[in-house]
């Protein structure tokens, strides 16, 4: 059936913290359905929460986009997060643990690219910022 | 109008149960109340029960630090009780170590945790 290979996308808007209480809420139902492991689970949810968090401080709101994922039989989630804010311009140094310029605890963007199996960053200077993360049921 | 997570006091005890997924105010609220609560009755120990939370992120992970480094503070000792092995598990891999924050398995090991770190510390008023 042609209909089954159209993939959902869901859209949260990302203007508060009611949004990313929103989002960790929508990433978990969408992390059991793809049967992610509990750990797994909790790590997904935990990368969600620290990037939507981020697209509201730091990006001035923007969205989270998430969907189911295949691959080679694989069954995951993958997560957009994206604004139109400042960007980063130093992509390195944000990826640093403990680098902050929100007085967080920097462990954000680099905690969510470890607890997740894939993550690209794709931010500059003036340009907006957009993480895309995935993780896989093992 | 957020909500607030009740603080509930038995003895010199303060006792928090978060039981929903909190906004990041709602964090900040209960971090400014417990420290408010410990000044005003004068409590010994504080134990926050985060048995029923799904996950501890930065935000959350950096509330319960610095409510144990308060506490510390106003004399008294913050446990945090209950947090899920995923949960650990994925605070150690998120980069947070809570390398100042007191845990127990649950509640009632909390409490024991407190009873002897009031007693060591301070055996003058214990
Ligand atoms: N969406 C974003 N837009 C602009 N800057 C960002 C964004 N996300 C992260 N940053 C920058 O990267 C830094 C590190 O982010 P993070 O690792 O989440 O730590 P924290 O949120 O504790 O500051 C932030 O302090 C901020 O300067
Ligand atoms: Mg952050």
């Amino acid at each position: 059936m042609p209909g089954d290979t159209a993939r959902r996308t869901e859209s949260i808007e990302l203007d508060g913290s009611a949004g990313v209480v929103k989002a960790r809420q929508l990433v978990r139902s969408l992390a059991q359905e793809a049967g992610l492991s509990l750990v797994d689970q909790t790590k997904l949810v935990t990368a969600a929460s620290e990037l939507a968090r981020n697209t509201v401080v730091y990006g001035g709101g923007g969205r989270m986009e998430a969907e189911a994922a295949w691959s080679n039989g694989r069954s995951g989630v993958r997560l957009l997060f994206a604004d139109e804010g400042p960007g980063i311009p130093d992509v390195e140094l944000a990826l640093t643990d403990g680098w902050t310029t929100g007085g967080g605890m920097g462990l954000g963007l680099s905690g969510a690219r470890r607890l997740a199996d894939e993550f690209d960053l794709d931010t500059g200077e003036g340009r907006g910022t957009r993480v895309t993360i995935v993780k896989w049921a093992r | 109008m957020t909500d607030r997570v009740p603080v509930l006091q038995i003895g010199d005890v303060l006792l928090v149960s978060i039981q929903v997924d909190l906004e990041d105010r709602t964090v900040l609220d209960l971090q400014d109340d417990l420290s408010k609560r410990i000044v005003d009755t004068g409590a010994r120990g504080v134990v926050i029960d985060i048995s029923a939370l799904e996950i501890v992120d930065s935000f959350v992970g950096r509330m319960l630090a610095t409510v144990a480094a308060i506490s510390r503070v106003l004399g008294a000792e913050t446990v945090v009780v209950g947090m899920r092995p995923a949960v650990a598990i994925t605070l150690v891999e998120l980069g947070l170590t809570l390398g100042g924050v007191r845990t127990a398995l649950n509640l009632e090991a909390g409490l024991a945790a407190l009873r002897r770190a009031v007693h060591t510390e301070r055996p003058d008023r214990a």
